[in-house]
């Protein structure tokens, strides 16, 4: 394929569901869930992407269908130029795939023979196969427990392998859905750590699912937001952070309490004894506000508050 | 023919796995495959004690019906250790976990089938063997190189005949949540009925064997030839030869029935 060619397209994908549920006794009701309801996004190789959303946005519906597990209602998807679902075990040896809540691992053999079956079933070289494993087990700090069942680690210990285990066939690209979830904040670094250098040093391309917005934070430049099934933002974090409507704010200590200050181009929306709020237009200058500030009143000190990211992506939700 | 390669080299990976893990407790393993001999053997004892009544059973001798008994175990003995593992899909169709195969390169369902394989299912084949190896120095077959050949090739198609029962009832779970039942149904259900000869059943149970759920083939057509037996259906002699192509194309359905079952799999949402 050409390397100039997208890791992936997505071009106006549906997904349903027909769910059918007891309505009273006898009855039953025929519901379709729009699980994914018209997604269209392209992830470029080396790329390192979020797919952020409330529970039930379709995060793992999408992910599915990228895999080729789920064959989408409507719409195209190629990832690494295979069709998913028609090339899914031909694609499967060029991807590695986290599920944060099911196991790729051997739930009874020790972490070493799952990574040894996994070999098998990739079929991947012996020697190729040793220097990786070398590689993340020094990275994962596995090397104490290769011999424990897989049923016997801690959550964060079991991600570690789980990840370890996607990426051994050297995949160009990594799903990670949930990987988070459920991990103590050590943990949650410790990993987040790793998916940057092997983002940066190998250049696989990820692509994240993630309702915990640290995840994105710590990592990724380019966020899609995901809600109702449908792409209600994308782009980078800075720009999520500059959306319509959302504002910075100027905190300013004045030496003494006074009433509101009179600015051009900013609105005082709080006083707090000495400290007052003043708010910005999305978009404007902080620095002539700062300016007038300091010339007309007795500033102490001063700051400039971005706007919250979770505010910016609450906001989302509820305009989505 | 590399994908049938790299499928056999995990096969063999994973199975391998689960056997070294049931070695770890021997004298279990040992104890469970003698019960499958014995629970396998029972219907077996039965017939013989039948025959101290009786000196035929529609028309076949104790040694006969040892052969048609004997082929038809082993076939499903076969299939069984093979494939006896996908009666599990319908749990993993209910908790999502077949997610975790289906992103491997290897076909999902030879990951279902080695997954939880109990080498302890190879007591049902050497009870088989045994029936069938006594059958063979009772009956009166007139050998030759062909009715060797036929002997060997029936017991390849019957295991093939009786997996793809296993792939079909493994199909089916995709669409009916948990239709374990219905598989058993038709493998334990298809080896008791051909542990008999065809002749004690209705003429429409043996036309339904034959044409519609081909497992006259596992035993009962080469075994007319083997003992110089006329067809009570009257069909031309070369179907007692036709096993293989009655086990390509129920297999060929079984593979298609796979295939509709994956693409109808939905996972479960979180
Ligand atoms: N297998 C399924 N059967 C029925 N409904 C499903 C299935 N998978 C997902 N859904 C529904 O589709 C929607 C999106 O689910 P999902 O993709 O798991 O969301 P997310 O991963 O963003 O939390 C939810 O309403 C969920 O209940
Ligand atoms: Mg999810």
């Amino acid at each position: 394929m050409a390397a100039d060619e997208p890791a992936i397209e997505v071009v106006d994908v549906h997904r349903t569901f027909d769910v059918r549920r007891r309505a009273g006794r006898l009855r039953r009701t025929r519901q379709v869930v729009r699980a994914v309801d018209g997604l269209s996004f392209d992830v470029a190789r080396g790329e390192m992407v979020g797919l952020l959303g409330p529970n039930g946005a379709g995060k793992s519906t999408t992910v599915k269908m990228l895999t080729g597990i789920l064959v989408p209602t409507s719409g195209a998807l190629r990832v690494v130029g295979l069709d998913p679902a028609a090339a899914r075990t031909r694609l499967a040896r060029r991807i590695g795939v986290v599920f944060g809540q099911r196991s790729g691992l051997w739930w009874d053999l020790p972490l070493r023979d799952s990574f040894a079956l996994l070999r098998r079933i990739y079929d991947v070289p012996a020697d190729r196969h040793a220097a990786a494993l070398a590689e993340f087990v020094e990275l994962l700090e596995l090397g104490e427990l290769m011999d424990i069942p897989v049923r016997a680690l801690s959550l964060g210990q079991r991600m570690r392998g789980e990840i370890a285990a996607a990426l051994l066939h050297e995949p160009e690209l990594l799903y990670l859905d949930e990987p988070t979830i459920g991990l103590d904040v050590v943990s949650k670094g410790r990993l987040r750590d790793f998916l940057r250098t092997i983002n940066v040093e190998r250049g696989t391309t990820v692509v994240l699912t993630t309702h915990d917005l640290g995840d994105v934070e710590r990592l990724c430049r380019r966020v899609l937001v995901v809600d109702h099934g449908r792409l209600v933002f994308d782009g980078s974090l800075d720009a999520l952070r500059r959306l319509d409507g959302t504002t910075r704010t100027v905190v300013v200590d004045l030496a003494t309490s006074s009433p509101q200050v009179e600015v051009a181009g900013a609105v005082v929306t709080r006083v707090d004894g000495p400290r007052q709020w003043l708010s910005l237009p999305s978009g404007a200058s902080a620095a002539p506000v700062v300016a007038q500030l300091a010339a007309a009143y007795d500033v102490v000190d001063l700051a400039i508050q971005e706007p919250a990211i979770e505010d910016v992506v609450a906001r989302l939700y509820q305009r989505g | 023919m590399t994908a049938l390669v790299r499928s056999w080299q995990a096969y063999r990976a994973i199975s391998g796995a689960w056997v070294r893990a049931a070695m770890a407790y021997r004298a279990s393993f040992v104890a469970l495959a003698l019960g499958q001999v014995l629970t396998s053997g029972a219907d077996f004892i039965a017939i013989v004690l039948m025959f101290a009544s009786i000196d035929t059973l529609g028309g076949f001798g104790l040694g006969e019906i040892a052969l048609l008994y004997g082929l038809t175990g082993l076939g499903l003995g076969i299939a069984d250790l093979v494939a006896g593992s996908t009666e599990q899909l319908g749990r993993r169709v209910r908790d999502g976990s077949l997610d975790t195969m289906l992103v491997r390169p290897v076909p999902a369902l030879v990951q279902v089938a080695a997954d939880q394989f109990a080498l302890r299912r190879i007591g049902r084949i050497s009870q088989a063997t045994v029936v069938l190896g006594w059958a063979l120095l009772h009956v009166d077959i007139d050998w030759n190189l062909t009715r060797a050949a036929l002997l060997v090739t029936t017991i390849g198609s019957g295991a093939v005949i009786y997996l793809s029962i296993y792939v079909l009832g493994a199909a089916f779970q995709f669409v009916a949540g948990d239709a374990a039942e219905v598989q058993n149904a038709f493998t334990y259900g298809g080896v008791t009925l051909t542990q008999y000869p065809l002749t004690i059943y209705p003429v429409e149970v043996v036309r339904a064997v034959t044409f519609l759920l081909p497992l006259a083939f596992v035993n009962w057509y080469p075994a007319l030839h083997l003992l110089g037996r006329d067809d009570p259906l009257g069909l031309p002699g070369w179907v007692q030869a036709a096993s293989p192509l009655a086990a390509l194309a129920l297999a060929a359905v079984a593979g298609v029935a796979w295939r509709g079952g994956v693409r109808r799999y939905r996972s479960t949402g979180s």
